[in-house]
């Protein structure tokens, strides 16, 4: 169907399983629904380990599941020229907090700006967000996400300095002295095409990626990440399954709970490993008055099914995380939602050679940076859940914040110093609460690392 | 060390009436706005969309105040709060009206008549609907019930 991508268009058809482990033979599921993970890896005419997921589905393909690692077909890409082009700068990611930064920038009247990303969906995760965001009126409380996606669509086609590339890989950076090199791989119809982009400066806004947890069981299909749901749900109309468990009770887990209720799935209900609920009570209330019992201090133990998820068993857990005896529940259902934190995409930050730190805080690696979201690499910034898992309000301003100063280092500094005050209060004002807190001590870490103060 | 209690609500997401600010009953005759958000959480549509100025917060991150003087009613904060947290609710004879978000299809009609659920989600009887506002693609529903209920009943479910 129009819109769809592969792996949704083969789960609307009851198709889940989408390919086989190596090994044991294991069959595997869709997990991201993002092109993050390698689980929805097929062989899509001739060409092997096609993530699915984001691949647009068109007519006459030919969709092969893959239990192999497969070999390219040397004639594909034989050959292929390269084509250069030139900006000033490049955002790589156009989620929240990239795409921000592309339209910030671009009222700097920096001549031109490339937004590029993997997707084939300008917006990044706000395009699955049904609900409205909390936040100031300033950054688009009680906007839906998707709503949002679409007004900040609209500001970047009418800013004419800004291009935009989807469905576009960066597959490797590199950094001179005087500009930095991104080399990518553009999909289309015609066949791919493969870039060499020279710029001044680069935005990396690559966002985050789930985590999962080790059971027994956890590859089997229906077994999803909650944003993996999320996005099958919400973005392309397809209902996992009839009856979920979900795992985790932040916000992620309960919003997605609440979604899958909107779209007439059951939630049996949610469990939650740590003894308080860790989302927003007011996401929480919302699903109890529902009938959807929460559990804390619960976890999972196991999926069994054969072939695919048919149950799973869940146990009360103790003091320093021991389950305890005799409290397993077998609960029967076809989905499990794993909504257990993020990790920050960091691996072009990587390449490009910017300095890295773990900080437990910001659910994992992340490049350090100075207040201006300038990376250890000059010229190379860092805005969203890629400095830190957090919201996408903060990532909006971080975006900004991030467009601004990158303007500034080309010289488009008009009201540049004004506007980053401006930035880095309002962020200041998001992390005093309590929910911010985590949020707070990461960028204080990071501030941290950023002046030498930890060695690590 | 701050020592960390774990509140009721927090382990189960259930507040309970000590958790909220209450009105008095003169106050539910007029019919007023009462706000379930008993976290600092940075939002603050509610403050910005009143136009009597009956919200109040110190900084974005403070829980919302209301003056339930202040407050007309007029249901607009059960629209946009996006943690659908606020419920208006009124006192008209011995019955109760309570105005909810609703953000489920299909929409239920006025005159229907649904099962009205608290809390917890448990069935409290029947209610009837009295009004439905469109804000944004939430319902914002009113509904009647015995007076006895409005400060439990918050949900509805069509049957």
């Amino acid at each position: 169907m129009k819109g769809d991508t592969i792996a949704s268009a083969l789960h609307a058809n009851g198709i889940t399983t989408l390919s086989h482990s190596l090994r044991y033979h294991r069959p595997r599921g869709f997990f991201c629904g993002i092109g993050k993970c390698s689980s929805c890896f097929m062989t899509v005419d001739d060409i092997p380990n096609v993530r699915t997921c984001i691949m647009p589905l068109k007519e006459n393909i030919r969709v092969i599941e893959q239990d192999r690692i497969g070999s390219l077909p040397d004639k594909e890409f034989k050959d292929k020229k390269r084509k250069k082009i030139d900006v000033d700068i490049v955002v790589v990611g156009s989620g929240p907090a990239g795409l921000m930064a592309a339209i910030s920038a671009a009222k700097q009247k920096v001549p031109s700006i490339l937004l590029i990303d993997e997707n084939h969906l300008i917006g990044g995760q706000l395009v699955k967000q049904s609900h409205k965001f909390f936040g100031s009126e300033e950054e688009k409380a009680g906007t839906r996400g998707i709503d949002l996606a679409n007004e900040l669509l609209e500001q970047v086609n009418s800013l004419k300095n800004i291009k935009s590339m989807l469905q576009t890989t960066i597959i490797g950076c590199y950094n001179s002295k005087k500009n930095h090199k991104l080399i990518s791989v553009k999909r289309q119809k015609e066949g791919d095409l493969l870039f060499e982009i020279n710029c001044k400066s680069v935005i990396f806004a690559c966002g985050a990626m789930e985590n999962m947890l080790a059971f027994p069981g956890n590859d089997l299909p229906g077994v999803y990440g909650a944003g993996g749901v999320q996005t099958l749900m919400n973005v392309y109309g397809v209902k996992p399954g009839k009856n979920v468990l979900m795992v985790g009770a932040g916000n992620v887990g309960l919003i997605v709970s609440y979604q899958l209720l909107q779209a007439g799935v059951n939630v049996d209900r949610v469990v939650e490993i740590l003894p308080r609920i860790g989302g927003y009570n007011v996401h929480a209330a919302k699903l109890r008055r529902c009938g959807v019992p929460i559990y804390t201090s619960h976890s999972i133990k196991e999926v069994y099914g054969k072939n695919k998820v048919e149950g799973a068993i869940v146990e009360k857990i103790g003091s320093s995380f021991k389950p305890i005896p005799k409290t397993q529940q077998d609960i029967i259902c076809d989905t499990v939602c794993i909504a257990v934190g993020l990790t920050p995409s960091i691996r072009l930050l990587e390449q490009i050679g910017a300095k890295t730190e773990y900080i437990a805080e910001a659910g994992g690696h992340i490049a350090i940076h100075d207040s201006s979201m300038q990376t250890s690499v000059k010229g190379v910034y860092v805005a969203g859940d890629s400095s830190g898992i957090e919201e996408a309000s903060t990532a909006m301003i971080e975006g900004q914040l991030a467009g601004v100063s990158s303007a500034m280092s080309l010289g488009y500094d008009k009201q540049g110093k004004e506007l980053q005050k401006k930035y880095i209060k309002a962020l200041e004002g998001f992390r005093s609460g309590p929910f911010g807190l985590k949020p707070k001590i990461c960028k204080e870490k990071i501030a941290c690392c950023w002046d030498g103060g930890i060695n690590y | 060390m701050e020592v960390l209690t774990i509140k009721q609500y927090e382990k189960t997401g259930i507040l309970s009436l000590e958790d909220l600010t209450l009105p008095n009953d003169e106050q539910l005759k007029k019919g007023v706005a009462v706000i379930e958000c008993v976290q600092e959480i940075p939002c603050n549509p509610c403050v910005a969309v009143c136009p009597v100025s009956a919200i109040s917060m110190r900084d974005i991150n403070a829980l919302p105040k209301i003056d339930f003087n202040k407050c007309t009613g007029c249901k607009r904060c059960v629209g946009i709060c996006p943690g659908l947290a606020i419920f208006v609710i009124k006192l008209k004879d011995d019955k109760g009206l309570i105005t909810l978000p609703y953000e489920f299809y299909p929409i239920p009609k006025v005159e229907d008549t649904v099962t009205a659920l608290d809390r917890k989600g448990k069935p409290r009887g029947k209610a009837k609907i009295v009004k439905i506002n469109r804000n944004n693609k939430t319902s914002v529903v009113t509904i009647e019930v015995d007076k006895e209920l409005i400060m439990d009943v918050r949900n509805i479910r069509l049957d």
